[in-house]
């Protein structure tokens, strides 16, 4: 009977997660088997794990399953990053530009394509370093005997703001040469493939296992400073470690496919809504929507306009502002 | 046995001496409150004493120890803090607020053992939270919710307990509730209790000592018989009570008259209303 009781939230948690893997893997079928060509499932089946040596077998191993994979892991670090840092900021509306990323990224990203487009081949280092760099900085200014919540907010508002207005600049002085810049700054999955999905792998498998660890230490900082430290938690060196993660997290899936924005912030909310602010159900239910969501608005961003192709980051805004909007006020109710 | 002990302990918030040269020691097993006007030092000194606030000279030892020498988790098993207010956590449940209790007891990746567990309910056993174990904290009375509070520095399973205020925003009844439980916890498990009280007659029923507060240093320290007096009310809260035995309870009670000295806040030359 107690035990019994015991399993009650247990078990709704995992429903939804086994909702969001299944979601996973239709967002995974639907993107390999749509496009110029179709593709049904039990041929990808084949394609993929029976070594089926058919005529589109150069379509799903070299386009579309490494394209679909970069998407998804790409989804799973910006979102996880997310749910870490609203976790960190105890604030559910924080995401990956809060501790500057984006700018970060950004104006690295676009001094590369601007200035130095020899250097093409350097982008997604080069921006890696500018997304964590600005991170640093913030942490760095928003330090204090420690770091508080709001002064890292605040901290990441200004610097974003300033890096931002560097990013304006150099659009500005050279519009000439804005057109290559203009795909990283919205963010696309278009032409990617193993060598990318190479550069994030480590990233999410080491991001993941690390967050998982620290769930139960996120749930332990919700109850506030004090509380946390009289249960035995190292709040500032939790913090640090986390955003540390946060960062590398985001930076990582940034600086490959570009400035995609509102997944940090939408899918850990919307998971939020879902399951709860367990973070052990969280960080999980964060990864596979991420993943899911991004996947899902790849593909309709390929398929709308065809053979045009949108950039995903513009088919995420477009879809991903309303939905949000729709929550917030579901929420306010 | 001594738990703890403050050595000369003086402490600083932002340039203000708020703890001045303070010597006191918490024997193991006593119920303690420390009383006092607001502003007097009571929750500094409980914040020192949980490690929270450094001390800016003197030394603060737990059984013997530097407070500062212990790893944060395993003070975290040794006492066990109830802040005055807490975060609003509206989808928590009270079982999950209750076992994060057990957090300083688990390893680093957090793996639930049987044992927490059973620990968790125990610990909303003993405070009558059990009923409404999978209910969210958010739709819990102001009684209620501090039960749960009071149950999750329980599941911590620490020796001492330190309390701030736990009565504050409770109505009477739900008041009484809390110290009825508080002394229980000390009479069966042996549970060091150090609480700051506001209300006077809360303190004098239910500890065995007691600790007044003036300007940052100690007025006056022992128990309720000695330390509730006309004259500590007069100098230390500045009210004219009277002081006596309740007949019943033989409890300690005291009866506030009102202020010393009579204010007329009408008097007062009204300078910001005309800027």
């Amino acid at each position: 009977m107690v035990i019994n009781a015991f399993r009650i939230p247990m078990s709704k948690g995992i429903l939804v997660i086994v909702a969001l893997t299944a979601a996973a893997i239709l967002a995974t079928g639907f993107s390999i088997g749509t496009g110029a060509v179709r593709i049904s499932l039990s041929e990808i089946w084949l394609y993929v794990f029976h070594g089926y040596d058919g005529p589109m077998k150069e379509i799903v191993w070299n386009i579309r399953l490494p394209r679909t994979l970069v998407g998804m892991l790409v989804g799973a670090n910006l979102a996880l990053s997310g749910a870490l840092l609203q976790g960190v900021m105890r604030n559910s509306l924080a995401d990956p530009h809060i501790i500057g990323v984006s700018s970060g990224a950004g104006l690295f990203g676009i001094i590369v394509l601007i200035l130095f487009p020899h250097l093409w081949s350097m982008l997604t280092p080069i921006a890696f370093l500018g997304a964590s760099g600005a991170a640093a900085i913030i942490y760095l200014l928003a330090w204090k005997d420690g770091v508080q919540p709001v002064r890292l907010i605040l901290a990441g508002v200004a610097v974003s703001a300033f890096l931002g207005s560097g990013i304006s600049a150099l659009l500005i002085f050279f519009s000439d040469r804005v057109n290559g810049a203009l795909v990283f700054m919205v963010g696309g999955l278009s032409a990617k493939s193993w060598p990318e999905l190479e550069i994030i792998l480590p990233y999410s498998l080491i991001g993941m296992s690390l967050a998982f660890i620290g769930s139960s230490h996120l749930n332990i900082l919700a109850l506030g400073d004090s509380n946390a430290r009289g249960l035995g938690l190292s709040v500032e060196a939790a913090r640090f470690f986390l955003t540390a993660l946060a960062t590398l997290l985001a930076a990582s899936a940034v600086s490959v496919v570009g400035l995609l924005g509102f997944v940090g912030l939408i899918v850990p909310h919307s998971a939020r809504l879902l399951i709860g602010s367990d973070y052990r159900f969280l960080l999980p239910a964060s990864v596979l929507l991420g993943a899911a969501v991004v996947t899902f608005c790849d593909t309709l961003a390929r398929l709308m306009f065809a053979p045009l192709e949108l950039p995903v980051g513009i088919m995420m805004g477009a879809l991903g502002a309303p939905f949000f909007l729709y929550l917030l006020r579901r929420e306010a109710r | 046995m001594t738990l703890l002990r403050l050595e000369d302990v003086s402490v600083r918030l932002h340039n203000r001496t708020v703890l001045d040269s303070l010597n006191w020691q918490v024997e193991a097993g006593k119920i303690y409150s420390i009383i006092g006007p607001n502003g007097s030092g009571k929750s500094t000194l409980l914040k020192t004493c949980a490690g929270q606030l450094k001390p800016a000279q003197g030394k603060v030892l737990l059984q013997g120890r530097l407070l500062d020498s212990y790893p944060r988790r395993q003070l975290a098993r040794h006492m066990a803090m109830l802040q005055q207010s807490q975060a609003s956590l509206p989808d928590v449940s009270v079982r999950s607020l209750v076992s994060y209790g057990r957090f300083p007891h688990q390893p680093v990746w957090g793996a639930k053992r049987k044992e927490d567990e059973e620990i968790v309910e125990w610990a909303m056993a003993q405070t009558g939270t059990l009923p409404f174990a999978e209910r969210k904290l958010s739709n819990l009375s102001g009684g209620e919710r501090q039960r749960v509070w009071i149950a999750m520095t329980l599941a911590q399973q620490s020796g001492l307990i330190l309390l701030d205020e736990p009565t504050t925003y409770l109505d009477v009844n739900h008041q009484w509730e809390v110290m009825e439980l508080v002394h229980n916890l000390n009479r069966k498990y042996g549970i060091t209790i150090v609480m700051v009280l506001h209300d006077l007659n809360h303190a004098a029923a239910c500890s065995d000592e007691l600790l007044v507060m003036r300007a940052g240093g100690m007025y006056a320290s022992g128990s309720p018989e000695q330390v509730i007096t006309d004259r500590m009310l007069r100098d230390v809260f500045g009210v004219r009570a009277s002081v006596g035995r309740d007949d019943r309870s033989c409890r300690m009670h005291c009866h506030i008259e009102g202020l010393l000295e009579a204010v007329d806040f009408s008097a007062q030359p009204a300078i910001a209303a005309v800027k």
